[in-house]
């Protein structure tokens, strides 16, 4: 039965995609002439068009140009289909009514807070009260801002009704046990609580693109001055030398020493325009998509269980990765599995679940037991089994102490929907243990107690709030008996323990004091038996004070105060919050590698020390644990940082904050939606792919299954990308500034008439054809060691944080290397030819065996160079290099053959060029010298670095060279700490729902019966809201 | 088979196991080692040397003569004259004297020499047409627009050869005479042909070719270049194949140098007879010179060179000069890390951590 509120859907849509097929192309050519390098191109390009400035053929531009823009045109075009696919689309809805008693629904909301556990939200009486037939309903909302909280007004039937969140479902929740309800759409698409709450998406780039820019400008300014060098010096040589050689070379009309000049410096422009690196910037990206399909690839980063590979979803930022500083964590299914086990206890002064017992218990005996359940003390099962009253009064409490919902789909599958998880795990513990909770009605609880089914009566629930730090029920068991079963924080119940217990007191204490150590949460708890007539006395007043109009809170705490006193010692439980496999290695790994790790969780300040205790990253001797917000320069010097009850938006705000003022590079990482502000915000954000939907991994960087590989995704990929990355740009600029800085040392010689040193063609393929694959190779599978080392030696992530493989101060280094090479690479060709001849006395100093000589001294040189810095000779870098080689002179030979003159007469000038000065002698030993002057000195400098001052990378080398393959590092066990401090935060955050549980409505509507989630995540952009019945 | 076994079931995403996707190809490490290095650069320096000697030893036994006759004796007089461009009609013949000392022995090479005659000016070098000058008939009455202002006369009629590079061609003449010791004098016989590459004779350089015309006929509807006495296809009044586009002064002309200091083949002693069957022999030398290529205009100077060969080319001094002084440098440098490894590197200490 549809019912369509569609005057309200109409702006639910949101954009998340940019192109579709019939503007893709004009619109991806202009986004794309919007990068600066591209209009840069097509500037240039224009220039060669106005025949008195073009000093190089069109196609040397045309060419490259095209390249370039069809690679990004694909690449923008398949980013853009990937995000077409994941949108996931809903609305912020008013509650109207429910197919459940009391008009509630239980909504999941792991999507919006990472919390697991159901949340009860409740229509407005009136509307709930119309039920399906909500046809009836005349409403009139207002309401505030979609930024904050929701607060407006209901108007029905003329009368007014206040709203607030708990009326509201927000777009990202699950319905659960819920059949159907109705809901008033109140805020769509991007007004959403959760599109509001989950930050601004930035273009992220990397410190490397914003370097590169900075560069660019730079190189653009240089380009500028060295023109205008050029520009001067032909002013000057103009009016000296041209004016008296007009005889041979006429002016052109109009164009004096002046406008000569002026045009000359755009032609120099064009012909220097190599040193603005534009191919640069598709290199680069070819270069991080190549490093994104090894994280991809990754069988160490792929998690088998639920056949997760880790993925790089943004293929741009790689070498970030390799810089890191701050981590940001998440803490629930992030370190944690949101997993709790009933793990240890302690009954009546005696500890069970103790370390060393290897295999599982079984629990056939009981046919309700939770299959999944494991535990490894066989006494304690003897124990209960053979009938010790303490341990089986132990599980009972467990068994009735909770507000758990069952749900029994079939019989003897049962289901439990609790409201935190450490509460379900001590019942499915009680369960297992022979007390099974079966089924709860408002006043009574069913029990299946050693296979025998008992039915307690259910007098009173006393709720867990944040002040009592504890919940107790009473109940009447079907002998009459009247007993009140407590559960709460040690602190609490010590307190309330009757005298007698003292001695058990201490012996439990012990036990509480191990627990902790180990980081586990742990519970006390404690039973009282009530005398019938107290009981009634009790009753009554509890009723008058929960019906009191004034102070009702108060007069019931009172109440609960009074009762839970005198209370008899029954033991302790300790629950693991169970940490992901490898996490506390893995943060030693990242503690090491000088990474300071900050953990943001929206828990309370206790359980959140204790995770940080369990996973080493706080540690004894760090006696200071703050609590730190606004206290940024404190909390920077940490090592590590835990920040509790943090909000999404807040979490994105310490991020932000942190990049604001270190200016350092961030990584978060989480997995649920309340995480995907902090995500966005950070440089690099990394989703894990768990339980808690994919919000998480949609708006990250890079997403695997487990927090481990976090530091194989940094320590191995992250280091290498940046290695490789900083190695590619020292090489690129090298190579792209000797081979323009020739140009401007032959200028000299030319009467700086912007002719070029080479072939056009050979600056047409220089960067496309001859060195790109060599540099590729390097730059995707270069290591300077191998990944078992970078994991020994954490320390080798370091000089990517303090950004010492590329800099500015590497950048001029560069270029300074790049002008000693140009220098040797133009003259010493030009010493040892301008006065030469063949060996037949034939012309070898003409421009064209020049050209050619240089062009293949320059090629020659940069290889020898590449070959000096690529530390990792794979085969394909053998290939790649001699290949490229192979075919610089296939293609030379071939453009300077007689047929392809004969063919294209006006393209390839340079017929017989190669055959006829490739074959002298003086030729080759030109070239030999060359390369030895220009590498002979960078061997010698980096030796000379190596023996004075060496760097931990040559250090490492260095060992792998003399040592063989470490072997992996044992596992080291982990250490017990006897501690002090403990949480006994079993307990959601919040309020209980005890009062619901119990409540005389409770039952109003219809039966508790087979509750079908049936609110699922649709892809549709409008989400229809059809209620099945 | 296999793989599609793999491929399927719970693990269909797992990556595959191979080398390259999980970065672990095989590959060789090498590291600048004292080991490596030092030999390298010590075993450098003495091939360096090696070749330096023996190309030093190669350049020392070619012998070179340069004859500066820009302004030299009586051809100062064509100078003034070229000076004024109203004389460029004006024939001017002068000598000039010079004498060897010791015979050049085997083939000897006749050059002239320019200097600061930039024909490696962009404009310059664009201004020729190849298309023209290999034959393509459409080009002969239509040149390339890169000829400009050398493409059409006054009368509109197309230049062959076109273009700025055709029209400055080099036009003095020289008539070498030896003057042995009895003072009789011996035309000195040089060989005119053969003086260019051979891939510009036959492949890049061609004439028009019409069946049952003349060259001459060919080259109807187009005129010489402005510069030019005469027309491109009577530049050789004594070999008829050696006219047209194909003629070797002009092909060697075309060849445009790389710098402004250049020279240029003129002819190769012949030496079938008495007294050059050795070479030139010791003695006084004088060329008689048709003085035309006015150099006043950019201050050049013009030579002529006459040199002996060898396998390494003509006498350039750098290149064995360069092996020398790099041989030197690096076995400087090679000694400094010798030092440097041997007081720090040697133990190991440097490499701790």
């Amino acid at each position: 039965r549809p019912f369509n509120l569609s005057y309200h859907y109409a702006n639910n849509a949101i954009k998340t995609s940019k192109y579709n097929i019939f503007t893709f192309l004009p619109l991806n050519l202009f986004e794309q002439f919007r990068r600066l390098a591209n209009a840069y191109f097509l500037f240039l390009f224009i220039l060669q068009l106005i025949p008195q400035i073009s000093s190089l053929s069109w196609f040397t531009t045309a060419v490259p140009l095209i390249l370039v823009l069809s690679i990004t045109a694909v690449k923008d075009a398949s980013d853009d289909i990937f995000i077409l696919l994941s949108s996931i689309l809903s609305a912020d809805l008013l509650l109207l009514s429910s197919s459940e008693p009391l008009n509630l629904v239980y909504v999941e909301t792991a999507e919006l807070d990472g919390e697991t556990n159901l949340k009860v939200k409740q229509a407005l009486t009136v509307t709930g009260d119309m039920g399906d037939n909500i046809d009836e309903l005349a409403g009139f909302t207002a309401s505030q801002q979609p930024s904050g909280q929701v607060q407006g007004t209901l108007t029905v039937n003329g009368q007014t009704y206040a709203l607030d969140n708990d009326k509201v479902l927000l777009r990202g929740c699950t319905l659960r046990n819920t059949e159907w309800c109705f809901g008033l759409v109140i805020f769509g698409g991007p007004d959403t609580k959760l599109m509001q709450n989950s930050g601004k998406t930035t273009f992220k780039r990397t410190s490397i693109d914003h370097l590169m820019n900075v560069l660019v400008l730079c190189i653009f300014g240089f380009l500028a001055s060295m023109c205008t060098v050029m520009a001067i010096s032909n002013a000057i040589w103009e009016v000296r030398e041209g004016s008296v050689f007009t005889a041979f070379l006429p002016r052109e009309p109009g164009v004096d020493a002046a406008l000569s000049s002026f045009l000359s410096f755009w032609s120099y422009v064009i012909v220097l325009n190599t040193v603005v690196p534009i191919s640069l910037y598709v290199s680069v990206e070819i270069i991080r998509l190549g490093n994104s399909f090894y994280i991809d690839w990754d069988r160490k980063m792929y998690y088998p269980k639920n056949d997760t590979p880790a993925q790089a979803r943004t293929t741009t930022l790689n070498e970030e990765l390799g810089q890191i500083k701050y981590i940001f964590s998440d803490k629930t299914g992030t370190l944690t599995q949101n997993i709790m086990t009933f793990n240890r206890c302690s009954i009546n002064g005696k500890g069970y679940g103790e370390n060393g017992h290897t295999n599982k218990v079984d629990f056939l005996w009981n046919h309700l037991a939770d299959p999944k359940f494991i535990f490894h003390d066989h006494s304690l099962v003897e124990t209960v089994r053979a009938g010790n009253p303490e341990a089986q009064a132990f599980f009972r409490l467990l068994a009735l102490c909770h507000t758990v919902m069952p749900e029994e789909k079939k019989e003897g599958e049962l289901n439990y929907q609790a409201q935190s998880p450490d509460e379900g795990a001590l019942v499915t513990a009680a369960r297992n243990f022979g007390f099974v909770f079966r089924s709860r009605t408002p006043e009574t609880i069913t029990v299946v107690e050693m296979g025998k089914q008992v039915t307690y009566e259910l007098l009173a629930v006393l709720d867990f709030n944040n002040v009592r730090k504890r919940m107790s029920v009473i109940v009447c068991s079907p002998e009459g008996k009247l007993t009140l079963y407590c559960k709460g924080a040690d602190t609490i119940i010590y307190e309330r323990l009757h005298p007698s217990c003292n001695k058990l007191m201490k012996v439990t204490t012990d036990h509480l004091n191990e627990y902790a150590g180990d980081g586990l949460r742990t519970l006390v708890l404690a039973y009282k038996d009530l005398d019938e007539d107290y009981m009634d006395d009790w009753k009554k007043r509890h009723h008058e004070a929960s019906t009191a109009m004034d102070g009702r809170e108060e007069r019931l705490d009172e109440l609960y105060e009074e009762i839970e006193k005198d209370l008899q010692l029954l033991g302790a439980t300790a629950v693991e919050d169970k940490l992901q496999d490898g996490v506390p290695q893995t943060i030693e790994q990242l503690a090491k590698a000088d990474i300071k790790i900050w953990v943001l969780t929206g828990d309370k300040q206790e359980t959140a020390e204790n995770i940080g205790y369990s996973c080493n990253m706080l540690r004894e001797e760090m006696k200071d644990v703050f609590i730190v917000l606004e206290l940024l320069r404190t909390a920077c010097m940490c090592q590590t940082v835990i920040c509790c009850r943090v909000t999404p938006l807040q979490k994105a705000q310490v991020v932000q904050l942190v990049k604001r003022y270190k200016q350092a590079v961030t990584l978060a990482i989480g997995d649920g939606a309340n995480d995907v502000s902090m995500i966005k915000a950070a440089h690099i954000g990394v989703g894990i792919s768990g339980q808690e939907g994919m919000q998480a991994v949609l708006s990250s960087d890079f997403s695997f299954a487990q927090f481990r590989y976090l530091q194989r995704l940094l320590l191995v990929h992250g280091r290498w990308s940046y290695l490789r990355m900083c190695k590619f740009l020292r090489y690129f600029f090298y190579k792209n500034f000797t081979f323009t800085f020739v140009h401007f040392w032959y200028a000299f010689f030319c009467g700086f008439s912007a002719q070029t040193v080479y072939d056009e063609w050979f600056i047409t393929l220089y960067n496309l054809v001859y060195t790109a694959l060599p540099v590729l190779g390097m730059s995707l599978f270069d290591q300077d060691v191998n990944d078992r080392w970078s994991f020994q030696y954490p320390q080798l992530y370091s000089p990517g944080q303090l950004n010492l493989y590329f800099n500015k101060k590497a950048f001029v280094r560069c270029m300074m290397h790049s002008c000693y090479s140009s220098l040797i690479l133009f003259f010493i060709p030009w010493a040892a030819m301008y006065d030469t001849v063949r060996d037949d006395g034939k012309d070898i100093a003409d421009y064209q065996s020049f050209a050619l000589l240089a062009q293949t001294c320059l090629l020659v040189v940069v290889n020898i160079q590449l070959c000096l810095d690529t530390h990792y000779w794979t085969a394909v870098n053998q290939f790649f290099v001699w290949g490229s080689l192979a075919a610089y002179f296939a293609i030379t030979f071939t453009m300077y053959s007689n047929g392809m003159f004969l063919i294209f007469t006006s393209a390839f000038p340079f017929i017989g060029t190669a055959r006829n000065s490739l074959n002298q002698p003086n030729v080759w030993l030109t070239i030999f010298l060359t390369s030895l002057l220009c590498t002979l000195p960078v061997v010698a400098f980096r030796f000379i670095l190596i023996q004075l001052w060496p760097t931990i990378n040559d250090k490492m080398r260095h060992k792998v060279r003399k040592e063989a393959l470490p072997a992996p590092a044992p596992r080291r066990l982990p250490t017990r700490r006897i501690s002090t401090r403990r949480s006994g935060y079993a307990f959601s955050h919040s309020q209980g729902y005890g009062d619901l549980v119990t409540s005389r409505r409770f039952l109003l509507k219809k039966p508790l019966k087979s509750r079908l989630a049936l609110f699922t995540q649709t892809d549709s952009p409008l989400l229809h809201f059809v209620p099945v019945k | 088979m296999g793989k599609e076994k793999a491929k399927s079931g719970s693990l269909a995403r797992r990556p595959d196991n191979s080398a390259f996707k999980q970065q672990r190809l095989p590959a060789w490490s090498p590291m600048l080692t004292a080991n490596t290095v030092l030999p390298f650069f010590y075993f450098m320096s003495l091939i360096c040397m090696l070749l330096g000697v023996w190309l030093l030893l190669t350049v020392q036994s070619t012998q070179e003569i340069k004859v500066d006759y820009t302004h030299a004796g009586e051809c100062n007089v064509c100078f003034e004259i070229r000076k004024n461009m109203s004389n460029a009609g004006e024939s001017c013949i002068c000598t000039v004297e010079f004498s060897i000392e010791k015979p050049f022995k085997g083939d000897v090479f006749f050059y002239y020499g320019l200097q600061n005659f930039h024909q490696n000016l962009r404009r310059y070098m664009d201004s020729r047409d190849d298309a023209q000058m290999v034959g393509w008939k459409e080009n002969l009455k239509n040149p390339s627009i890169y000829c400009e202002p050398f493409k059409k006369d006054q009368n509109g009629l197309p230049i062959a050869p076109c273009g700025a590079v055709a029209n400055s061609i080099f036009n003095d003449s020289f008539t070498l005479t030896y003057i042995d010791s009895s003072g009789t004098e011996h035309k000195v016989p040089l060989l005119r042909r053969g003086i260019t590459w051979y891939t510009d004779k036959n492949v890049k350089f061609r004439n028009p070719k019409v069946d049952n015309l003349t060259l001459a006929q060919v080259f109807e509807g187009t005129t010489k270049p402005l510069y030019w006495q005469k027309p491109v296809y009577e530049l050789d009044p004594h070999q008829a194949t050696n006219n047209g586009f194909i003629n070797d002064d002009l092909i060697v002309w075309m060849r445009e140098a790389a710098f402004p200091n250049f020279k240029k083949l003129y002819g190769i002693l012949y030496r079938a007879n008495k007294p050059f069957t050795k070479g030139l022999p010791a003695g006084n030398y004088k060329i008689e010179i048709s003085y035309n290529f006015p150099v006043q205009y950019f201050r050049g100077r013009k030579q002529v060179v006459l040199t002996t060969l060898t396998w390494f080319g003509g006498q350039n001094h750098f290149l064995p000069i360069a092996y020398l002084v790099t041989s030197s440098l690096i076995l400087l440098i090679a000694v400094v890390l010798t030092v440097v490894w041997l007081k720090f590197g040697k133990n190991g200490k440097n490499m701790e951590e």
